[in-house]
């Protein structure tokens, strides 16, 4: 029984990093197995991707392929990226990249960034990045938009029904869905809004923070599941946290009040000697706390995913079924930890968000 | 490094999906159930003093309760005292009249014993009297039965006579 349940523990772990399979079926000069590098896979899989990988290898293998959106000078160009992934595979020296086929004909794809071909049909390179051919906006639904999308609708879909459940039965005791919820929009409510922000102002607020702490925990947990509908990085990746305490700082500007401004360029009780080294300080400080938001949950979720991946390629690494004794306990126990990174990093999310606001609505005191 | 560079086609999904699922859920979502949660919670709130309020009530209320039966107490013992002296009283006032009663009735009967006595004594001394007479008539009868005896008796009392 206990062996079952490992070479199951093994096959998981094999069609979780398959795509990391150094079989190329392009690769047809010369030797057929590539070293595996676990760098290259790791990276590969914390970041986005224009099609999402289900499993068998790299290229050819299963793939739910994304729709590209691109906006060229010509206009908007949609195609699916299967006719880039299918496309032709373009050796130029140490770099090879995509040329798209069909109606993805005069774009090239080089990791994951697409560019538009020059009039030979051809992409430069310099040092390793593609220089001169023209960068269309690239709009497209990625693997980390969908995955987006479902998080989003998810947590839409749990908290309409919850409301709904209130909506039928009135006020009363919570059952179901209602019954799990409850407590931690309580706790997000009163522990979160209420304890951080002026008894007064923190209502306004509420919406704001629960939809961040929803958002964000729904979303890692997606990230933990290792096949589609997880598995994507979103709240690893930088443009979605970036976006978050973008939003977040927004908040603290706008609702920043005479006091929070005061204490910026007016410090209380700084000799106005120091007041030119003071004011620039606290201009920063507005910034470096949404910064540390963004910084904070983008590294904490990426380095779980790549923790998890390195200890399962050390199978990988050593070729060797053999090491999944050691590597998937500890993938597992990793994983999870992550589940309660997941939450907690939703509530430090959530919970700096509020201090911060907390401290921009903050009332003078006398 | 494009791992830490904010990529725009995500940034303007991002921004679409999370604006638009923040008003939807601040609408449908979160809207009812606070509303919902937070007028439990008041009720339960109301309730929770409404009870603490009624046991104050009952607490005073008890207070009163026994205020009223020590009151009730105090005033039991009073009747009761009350009761006992009256009924002292009465018992000591019967027992009085009683005796009175007794002695009026023995006095009558003492008199009525006096007066019947006296009565008795008037009828047996009148009987003696008569019986005397009666004695004395049979005794001087035999005396006188015969001549000797007269003589005897003449004698005899001249004897007397002579004596004194």
């Amino acid at each position: 029984m206990k062996k079952a349940i490992s070479y199951i523990l093994v096959a998981l772990a094999f069609s979780m990093t398959s795509f990391a399979s150094p079989v190329n079926e392009h690769d047809k000069e010369g030797h057929d197995e590539k070293e595996f590098d676990v760098s290259e896979m790791i990276m590969h899989h914390v970041k986005d991707a224009h099609e999402w990988h289900l499993w068998g290898p790299e290229h050819g293998g299963t793939s739910i392929y994304l729709p590209i959106i691109l906006k060229t000078k010509e206009g908007i160009e949609t195609f699916s990226s299967s006719n880039l992934y299918h496309g032709e595979l373009v050796h130029d020296g140490e770099n090879h990249y995509y040329k798209g086929v069909g109606p993805a004909e005069g774009f090239g794809m080089f990791h994951e960034k697409i560019y538009e071909l020059d009039e030979h049909g051809k992409l430069h390179f310099e040092n390793g990045h593609v220089h001169g051919n023209i960068k269309p906006m690239d709009l497209s639904i990625t693997k980390n938009v969908t995955s987006l999308f479902i998080g989003s609708f998810l947590v839409f879909i749990i908290m309409f029904s919850c409301a709904k459940f209130y909506k039928t039965n009135g006020a009363v005791a919570p059952k179901g869905i209602a019954k799990f919820m409850e407590p931690i929009i309580l706790f997000v409510q009163d522990d979160i809004a209420k304890a951080n922000i002026n008894e007064k102002k923190y209502k306004k607020f509420v919406p704001f923070l629960l939809t961040i702490f929803f958002f964000i925990w729904i979303n890692n947990l997606l990230g933990m599941i290792p096949i589609f509908p997880g598995s994507a990085n979103l709240t690893g990746n930088i443009s979605v946290t970036f976006f978050l305490a973008a939003l977040t700082l927004v908040i603290i500007l706008v609702n920043g009040n005479k006091n929070y401004w005061g204490h910026i360029f007016a410090p209380p009780g700084v000799p106005k000697l120091l007041l030119p080294i003071m004011i620039p300080i606290e201009i920063v400080g507005i910034f470096t706390k949404p910064f540390a938001l963004m910084i904070r949950l983008f590294a904490n979720i990426t380095a779980g995913h790549i923790i998890i991946l390195a200890l399962i390629s050390i199978i990988f690494i050593n070729k060797n079924v053999a090491w999944g004794a050691l590597s998937v306990p500890m993938a597992l126990f990793i994983s999870i930890l992550e589940l309660l990174v997941a939450a907690l990093q939703a509530y430090l999310f959530a919970m700096l968000s509020a201090l911060f606001i907390g401290a921009a609505v903050e009332e003078a005191h006398h | 490094m494009d791992l830490v560079l904010p990529d725009f086609g995500l940034l303007f999904w991002t921004g679409l999906v999370f604006c638009s699922l923040l008003f939807l859920l601040a609408k449908f979502a979160w809207k009812p159930i606070l509303a919902a949660v937070n007028e439990r919670g008041d009720s339960i709130a109301e309730a929770l003093a409404l009870a603490e309020k009624t046991r104050e009530e009952m607490k005073s209320l008890k207070a009163e309760n026994d205020k009223i039966l020590k009151a009730a107490k105090v005033e039991r013992d009073e009747i009761l005292k009350d009761a006992k002296e009256t009924s002292n009283s009465m018992i000591e006032a019967a027992k009085e009249k009683s005796k009175e009663e007794a002695q009026k009735i023995v006095d009558a009967a003492r008199d009525s014993i006096r007066s019947e006595k006296a009565a008795a004594m008037a009828e047996l001394k009148t009987h003696v009297a008569a019986l005397s007479l009666e004695i004395a008539e049979k005794v001087v009868r035999n005396e006188l039965s015969s001549d000797e005896k007269q003589k005897a008796l003449a004698n005899n009392l001249a004897s007397d006579i002579n004596m004194n």
